[in-house]
């Protein structure tokens, strides 16, 4: 399939590229011409497809663009036309016709809708069948799945059949977004996990949401599907070429939907077999640290770290919140309520129980799916016994794993 | 028919009361008309001066002006209030105006039910923006942050302002449900003598086509709102997976309204538009049943073709190559209409004052909505264009350049009529190529700020797209300190000028340039008589 796309984007590619050119150079001429743009490598396009998919879409889409910049420029050439050669200022007089007399006429007036029709339904159209069929084919021959979760305002990645599952959230610091610091070369498209996937192979990918809509997108894929909670969408992807690819979420989710970037590392096969190895290790390791007991103080430490990545955006570095959307914690009456019942079972609508179930309708998650027995613990416990919150006590890993 | 003669002339209570009684009162159609114009100029400048806000903080990467939060609310209050508060009125207050005068009727059919159209926009309009200065002192979190398109579940779980849009949107839709039912039952009734459907002027097939679409969709708006509402806040779960419900359900009910929406908002402007070229071309409209034709078959597909606007959701091979190929389909009544303006212009004799400029102006720039819609509805490209600043530049072209400056060339075309006085031609001229040149500066480089990749709807953006923010933002306050000139010319043109003949342009043709300019305060009591 992927070698017949190959052909396909070679043989119609020459004159397309052409006019492409020719439109680009003409704004890179305008863009030079304004003061301002001097960045060296001005995007008039889309990225470098690495796709089969992303090839096709830029195929198809330079060839539309020449369509219809040739539709733009014949029809308002004619228009331009009449405007300067029927003018009263040059003492043209004018006709009395309201509508084609005559076959001639009639005939000159069906002629471009005859080649309107032919440029829908077979200049474009028949491309853009075969587009969507090749787009839409996730069921044939692949060869891994990757499950991706959008969560305000991050996305959880999972490889269904290892135990391999995190968390991959926005790395740049809030002092460059707020100006306080210069900013870096992939400022609000770089992560802390990204994704990682083999090149050559075909990943097919399933979508879903925990809250509201998110949309993943790597624009040099050429796929975009919205992730939708509680139903299953899916797409896929064939990456030619080794790299690190970068995109964001692109539905409106909330308050930091611009802050949910997308990085995919694109590496060969053995060293994708080899960060797979690594990453069931880690998960191995970090599924053992449940059953032993943790000091307070190692708590806090693992708190503060999982705190800064998963709750800060909402509830804010000192506990503060953003009220009314974003409660407080610091002073929360349910922070400093009991942690479980005598029993040792969940308290409805404790602290215990935001944490791990969330609160339906708002924007607080049930954080049991996406985070680890101890990170559970860890966050909890911090939260109890930081930003003023004097709870005193903790919880553990094993206790979180009990009430799963 | 006997309308008009069971009110001999002269014979009319012309003791109206003065004042803001006057206004809260008339039922007069003129009045009503003014007052919905004059409502929309206001709206419109309102909506203006939240998208420059954003623009101000998209001038640079990094937030400088604002929060996120506030960066959402803006942008979906922008849209509401530009598209229910501003363009839909202007559209409502041209029928209004100019309706009567072009049927030869002597007003609306039914004048009481015009008067509270109208008055239940201000109430809606400040229901819409309340949420913002309530949230200065302290009360909720201020207005819907959703986008104008109410997405759940994202809406379920917004403060109150998602509660006071809704509420909002209820009362400006049964305005304009009531506008509707008052154009259809003017024109199906109130025509002059003589006047067939096929001899009535082009700008009232455009709006009775665009009343029929509002009529037919806006209670499945309310409908989804109300749905909506309740998911909200009485425990249903229309939009909630969890409760059986589905999240793209929204979309589909939404769009069913939202596509049309598009229409009801150009049709009107697409009826006036071979009114100006003919008058300023000085040659009869040319096509007139295939521009009718096309009227009817552009309202009928936008009733078909909803779901294009949410290709990547996610839907079966088969519904993409259906929504695809009845999107383009569209493109063909369009380009009929395209056909016509240019061959109403072939051959005339043709001066170019500030109606004509605009109406130029939107046939080329409508054009480039029209293109790259076309682009837009083929899936597998749509996929990269979707959520991007190409859909932005895309639907701008339509509705700025298309609805508002189609509006534009209706309000220099029938200033003089209204007001008696000529507006300032020079400064209309100035104001249409700043108009035209800040547009492009500000929507050009927004087609390669989507090819490029960025998301919309967000606060801040990676470097590569700094350049082109830089430059739209540029333009964008331009093109928004340009509409001052609008504004003042509007109001000189309504305190004094040279005045204005009956028949206000060399080439106009219609009833309502038989009227004095301004027409008297009733007109055509009794009814030309159509041959």
């Amino acid at each position: 399939m992927s070698h017949c796309t190959c052909q396909i984007t070679k043989s119609g590619s020459a004159i397309t590229n052409l006019g492409i050119r020719w439109v680009g150079s003409f704004w890179a001429l305008v863009a030079l011409l304004l003061p301002g743009a001097s960045h060296a490598e001005y995007k008039f396009n889309f990225p470098e497809p690495v796709t089969p998919v992303a090839r096709e879409t830029l195929h198809i889409h330079n060839e539309f663009m020449l369509v219809i910049t040739i539709l733009f420029v014949v029809v308002f050439a004619i228009m331009i036309y009449s405007m300067v050669k029927h003018r009263k200022s040059v003492g043209h007089q004018p006709a009395k016709f309201t509508g084609p007399t005559g076959t001639v006429q009639w005939f000159w007036a069906l002629v471009p809708f005859a080649i309107l029709l032919f440029i829908d339904f077979i200049l474009m159209g028949i491309p853009a069948v075969n587009a969507i069929i090749e787009m839409e084919d996730t069921k044939t021959r692949a060869d891994m799945v990757l499950k991706v979760t959008g969560m305000q305002w991050k996305w959880q990645y999972e490889y269904p059949g290892t135990d391999i599952k995190f968390i991959s959230t926005m790395s740049t610091p809030r002092e460059q977004i707020n100006n306080a610091e210069a900013k870096g070369e992939n400022y609000l498209l770089e992560v802390d996990n990204p994704v990682v996937l083999p090149v050559g192979k075909k990943v097919r990918i399933l979508m879903t949401s925990t809250d509201v809509i998110h949309t993943w997108w790597v624009p040099q894929f050429g796929v975009k599907r919205d992730a939708i909670p509680g139903f299953l969408r899916e797409t896929w992807v064939n990456i030619e070429k080794p790299g690190t690819y970068r995109g964001q979420c692109a539905e409106l989710c909330g308050k930091d939907h611009g802050f949910m970037p997308i990085v995919v590392h694109a590496v060969p096969e053995p060293e994708f077999l080899a960060w797979l190895e690594q990453k069931k290790a880690e998960a191995k390791a970090a599924a053992g640290g449940a059953d032993r007991t943790w000091s307070k103080d190692e708590l806090m430490a693992a708190g503060k770290e999982a705190y800064d990545k998963q709750c800060v955006a909402c509830h804010q570095a000192a506990g503060q919140g953003l009220p009314p959307a974003f409660p407080a914690l610091a002073g929360s009456k349910i922070v400093a309520g009991p942690l479980l019942d005598a029993n040792g079972k969940i308290i409805k609508d404790s602290h215990v129980d935001r944490v791990l179930n969330g609160k339906p309708g708002t924007a607080m998650q049930a954080f049991r799916n996406s985070m680890s027995d101890v990170e559970l613990a860890a966050v909890i416990t911090y939260e109890r016994n930081s930003f003023g919150n004097q709870a005193g006590d903790m919880i553990q890993p094993a206790q979180i794993k009990a009430l799963r | 028919m006997s309308y008009a003669t069971t009110h001999p002339a002269g014979h009319h209570d012309e003791h109206h009361p003065s004042g803001l009684l006057r206004w809260l009162t008339t039922t007069n159609h003129k009045d009503i008309g003014t007052m919905y114009l004059t409502f929309s100029l206001i709206m419109f400048f309102v909506g203006g001066l939240m998208i420059l806000a954003v623009r101000a903080e998209l001038f640079q990467p990094g937030l400088q002006l604002m929060r996120p939060e506030f960066f959402n609310q803006l942008i979906g209050v922008h849209a509401l209030v530009m598209i229910f508060a501003a363009l839909m009125p202007a559209a409502t207050g041209f029928a209004n105006w100019m309706l009567p005068l072009m049927i030869g009727a002597p007003d609306m059919a039914l004048p009481r039910l015009n008067n509270w159209g109208f008055w239940l926009l201000p109430p809606a309009a400040i229901l819409l923006t309340l949420p913002f200065t309530l949230a200065l002192f302290g009360i909720g979190d201020g207005a819907i942050a959703t986008g104008w398109t109410f997405y759940a579940p994202l809406s379920v779980q917004g403060g109150m302002g998602v509660d006071f849009a809704i509420l909002a949107v209820h009362i400006l839709g049964i305005s304009s449900i009531m506008g509707s039912i008052n154009v259809i039952v003017t024109i199906f009734n109130m025509r002059a003598p003589g006047m067939t459907l096929m001899k009535m002027p082009l700008f009232a097939w455009g709006w009775l086509i665009t009343a029929f679409l509002l009529i037919a969709t806006l209670p499945v708006l309310a409908g989804a709102v109300t749905m909506l509402l309740t998911d909200r806040h009485f425990g249903t779960h229309f939009f909630d997976a969890a409760g059986g419900g589905d999240p793209i359900l929204f979309q589909h009910l939404f769009w069913f309204f939202g596509h049309p929406e598009v229409y009801i908002l150009l049709l009107p402007v697409w009826g006036l538009m071979p009114h100006v070229l003919s008058t300023f071309s000085r040659k009869p409209t040319y096509g007139y049943k295939a521009q009718v034709y096309s009227f009817i078959a552009i309202g009928v597909l936008s009733l078909i073709v909803w779901a294009h606007h949410f290709f990547t959701a996610g839907m079966p091979v088969p519904a993409l190559i259906y929504f695809m190929f009845s999107t383009m389909a569209i493109s063909l009544p369009l380009a009929v209409l395209f056909f016509c303006w240019i061959a109403t212009m072939w051959k005339g004799a043709m001066t170019f004052e500030t109606p004509m400029l605009f109406a130029v102006g939107f046939i080329v720039l409508f054009g480039i909505a029209g293109l790259t819609g076309l682009v837009l509805a083929d899936v597998a490209a749509d996929a990269q264009y979707h959520h991007s600043y190409f859909v932005v530049a895309h639907f701008h072209y339509a509705l700025f350049a298309g609805g508002i400056m189609g509006v534009m060339t209706g309000v220099y075309y029938w200033l003089p009529k209204w007001t008696g006085h000529m507006y300032n031609e020079t400064l209309g001229k100035w104001h249409f190529w700043l108009t035209v040149v800040s547009f492009n500066l500000t929507f050009i480089p927004q087609f390669f700020l989507g090819l490029a990749g960025m998301p919309r709807r967000i606060p801040d953006y990676a470097l590569q797209f700094a350049e082109f923010n830089a430059i739209s933002t540029v333009g964008a306050f331009i093109l928004g300190i340009s509409q001052l000139l609008f504004a003042w010319n509007i109001w000189s043109c309504i305190r004094g000028g040279p005045k204005a003949e009956a028949r206000v342009w060399e080439g106009a043709e219609g009833l309502e340039w038989e009227l004095d300019s301004p027409p008297p305060h009733h007109s055509w009591e009794t009814q030309p008589v159509i041959k």
